[in-house]
């Protein structure tokens, strides 16, 4: 299989506690994986680690061209072949709470990879208007209700084009008839051949929508 | 309840009339300890008594009156104003007879004449005779004395450079570091600082002539007269005379003096300087004449903040950044330093940095100012920083890293400008706090707009005008910030 993302051996610990152990998954162009667990049994942890936020305890995780090792801190220009390969949007979508819509979408293309501010407002436009929200472009985080903002977040993350996306909770802040919504708006995501990691407490979303499921039981990742 | 409360106001009924004995059968004298002697000086063994000749006049009127002779600790620029509003029946502590003075307060028998006299480095004896030589020169006097105005007029008449200072101590060893080119004070101090300090040479030659008095409070006029009578008696039996004798300042220029009050010539207050007198002007001349002193002064206040904040700003940010994103021994480091300045107090900061070092490096007043306004609040304005960057949540800092920021690029485009609006009312406030911070440099020299006003209320012999303008200039000042702050808040929608 040719893989995008792979974790070998991989185990997560918060402080003294193994949240989990000996995670092994490969990850293909198109995959739409949900990762399912009761809370706080380290749904959250995984993705963090993948999008190297925190250390993990052992094994390696490759994400396109970039590899991490377990209890080391990414050189530069590791974390920068990371932050190519992989996007990640938040449970609480944490927008910056000093831009416009269009502004948080338009910042990394901008700053990052120096795309001209033309383009890359087109681009965010396009994005926006792809996830429904193209009116709310020039409104303020604050003014955003939960759906809008994790939508913006969405956007945000894709401008950089990551061929892997990882999502935490994002059904948390939907009401049922949203859900649905959502994940149509995710399988598309996939159908460009992007991978798609969501972490749910829902499983019937996960039967729905994903073309793999995870679940977290005791400290061992089973794929069902 | 209603008991306890009949018996704390008994008591205090009780205590006032205590008091009140009390006060009839004290004389109470308001002076400086801080002027030293041969005036008043602080028993080194005991410093709640004190030593001088004025200690020995205030005790020989005491005597006369049939009173207690107690001392009242005033700083010598308001021993006026604390006179007026009944701190202590005189002042007495080397107090100049001005023509302010004797138009506002009342003012007993000058009881000594002293000289105004030019002091010199040594190798300027020769170069330096008169004031009249000093032009382009600086030199420095007491604030608020009858120097200060000479001074004043010598910048007008001979294009000298009046400085102030605020004791007597430094303009000395200024003179000797090269700071001033001479010292204009009474022959007392001048005196008194040559048998401690060498290197300076004082010209015999008054500059001006005048005399040390009593002040009372203008309604006081009964209690003067017993008193000009009591030290009359002194100046004719040689009581006065063997105090001054004792205190090493007795000189020809007494005897003379004690004639020409016993005879009961009328004797002007100062001699040698056509004293303005503006106390007898009408106050809205007066208000004239010190206006544009007044504006200069607090123009300085506001060139002395501005430059001090942006200072404050830059070397804030710095700090707080350094906290934050440095390594152990600049995180402890920085932290010191605000600890440090945080912790001293910002009077004895600026003293070090003006006189303190003074041999090493000879910073100039303003700049001595400005770096020791800047450093101080630079540990103040630090923290707001800090917090205010820590507010920032730590969501979107993470949320950047994933987008590919540099740690840079996140201060500077996510944290950053959330931080600063969550600190611009903060800075707002520290910013107007500086601006009335700013008047405790009067100590380094410089002639800021508070103690512009000092100045004229000295000379007006009444704070109101000075201080209602003074206050109006401030707030002149603060206000249009405080909008601007306001202004910005509601562009951002904090």
């Amino acid at each position: 299989m040719n893989a995008v993302l792979s974790l070998r051996d991989v185990e997560l610990a918060r402080g003294a506690r193994v949240l989990v152990s000996k995670l092994n998954l490969e990850a293909a162009p198109g995959d739409f994986i949900a990762l399912r667990g009761p809370s706080g049994s380290g749904k959250t942890t995984i993705l963090r680690a993948i999008a190297g936020l925190d250390r993990f305890e052992r094994g390696t995780i490759d994400v396109g061209d970039a590899r991490l090792e377990a209890r080391r801190t990414p050189d530069r220009e590791m974390l920068h072949r990371l932050r190519r390969s992989v996007g990640l949007v938040f449970q609480f979508h944490c927008l910056f709470e000093h831009m416009s819509a269009l502004q948080n979408v338009c910042l990394a293309p901008m700053h990052v990879y120096r795309t001209p501010q033309q383009a890359a407002e087109l681009k965010a436009r396009e994005l926006l208007t792809q996830l429904g929200v193209e009116s709310r472009a020039d409104a303020w985080p604050r003014e955003l209700s939960g759906g809008e903002a994790q939508r913006v977040a969405i956007a945000r993350a894709l401008a950089v084009n990551p061929p892997v996306l990882l999502m935490d909770e994002p059904m948390a802040s939907l009401d049922p008839s949203r859900r649905a919504e959502l994940g149509a708006l995710l399988q598309r995501l996939t159908a460009a051949g992007r991978t798609l990691i969501v972490t749910t407490h829902d499983e019937g979303f996960a039967r729905q929508f994903a073309t793999r499921v995870l679940t977290i039981e005791g400290s061992t990742v089973l794929e069902f | 309840m209603v008991r306890l409360v009949t018996l704390a106001v008994l008591l205090a009924c009780a205590g006032q009339a205590e008091l009140g004995a009390q006060s009839a059968s004290l004389f109470r004298w308001a002076g400086d300890a801080e002027g030293g002697a041969p005036y008043v000086e602080a028993d080194p063994a005991d410093p709640s008594r004190v030593a001088g000749f004025d200690v020995e006049v205030a005790e020989l009127i005491a005597r006369g009156l049939g009173r207690t002779p107690q001392f009242v600790e005033v700083a010598f620029a308001s021993i006026d104003q604390s006179i007026a509003r009944g701190d202590a029946d005189i002042g007495l502590s080397g107090i100049e007879d001005t023509p302010t003075r004797r138009a506002t307060y009342a003012v007993t028998h000058p009881y000594y004449q002293f000289n105004e006299v030019l002091s010199v480095r040594s190798a300027d004896a020769g170069q330096f005779r008169t004031l009249a030589d000093l032009r382009g020169r600086r030199v420095g006097t007491l604030a608020g004395t009858i120097a200060y105005e000479i001074l004043l007029s010598a910048e007008r008449e001979h294009g000298i450079t009046a400085v102030s200072y605020e004791d007597d101590v430094h303009p000395y060893s200024d003179l000797l570091i090269g700071r001033l080119d001479a010292v204009l004070l009474d022959n007392v101090l001048a005196e008194r600082r040559s048998r401690t300090t060498p290197g300076f040479v004082t010209h015999a030659a008054p500059v001006a002539v005048s005399h040390y008095v009593g002040v009372l409070a203008p309604a006081n006029i009964e209690l003067r007269d017993r008193i000009n009578r009591i030290l009359a008696q002194a100046m004719q039996d040689g009581r006065l005379e063997a105090i001054f004798r004792k205190w090493n300042v007795w000189n020809q220029d007494q005897p003379q003096l004690f004639a020409r009050v016993l005879k009961g010539d009328a004797i002007p207050p100062v001699v040698g300087y056509e004293a303005e007198g503006i106390a007898t002007l009408p106050r809205w001349e007066a208000t004239r004449r010190y206006l544009p002193a007044l504006l200069r002064g607090a123009a300085l206040t506001l060139l002395l903040s501005c430059g001090a904040m942006l200072l404050a700003v830059a070397l804030g940010i710095t700090i707080a950044t350094g906290r934050l994103y440095g390594d152990r021994l600049t995180r402890a480091a920085l932290g010191g330093y605000v600890e440090l300045m945080r912790g001293t107090p910002l009077l004895l900061q600026l003293f070090v940095l003006y006189y303190g070092i003074a041999e090493a490096i000879r910073l100039p007043a303003f700049v001595a100012a400005l770096l020791g306004l800047a450093l101080n609040y630079a540990a103040y304005e630090s923290e707001i920083y800090r917090s205010a960057l820590l507010s920032v949540p730590i969501g979107q800092l993470e949320a950047s890293r994933t987008l590919g920021f540099t740690e840079f690029q996140t201060l500077r485009l996510i944290r950053a400008p959330q931080a600063f609006r969550v600190a611009l009312a903060p800075m707002t406030n520290d910013f107007v706090a500086m601006l009335k911070d700013s008047s405790l440099v009067s100590v380094l020299t410089v002639v800021e707009l508070t103690k512009q006003t000092q100045i004229f209320a000295t000379n007006l012999g009444s704070w109101v005008i000075p201080g209602v303008i003074c206050a109006t200039l401030y707030l002149v000042m603060s206000l249009p910030l405080a909008a601007l702050a306001r202004m910005l808040e509601r562009r951002w929608r904090v």
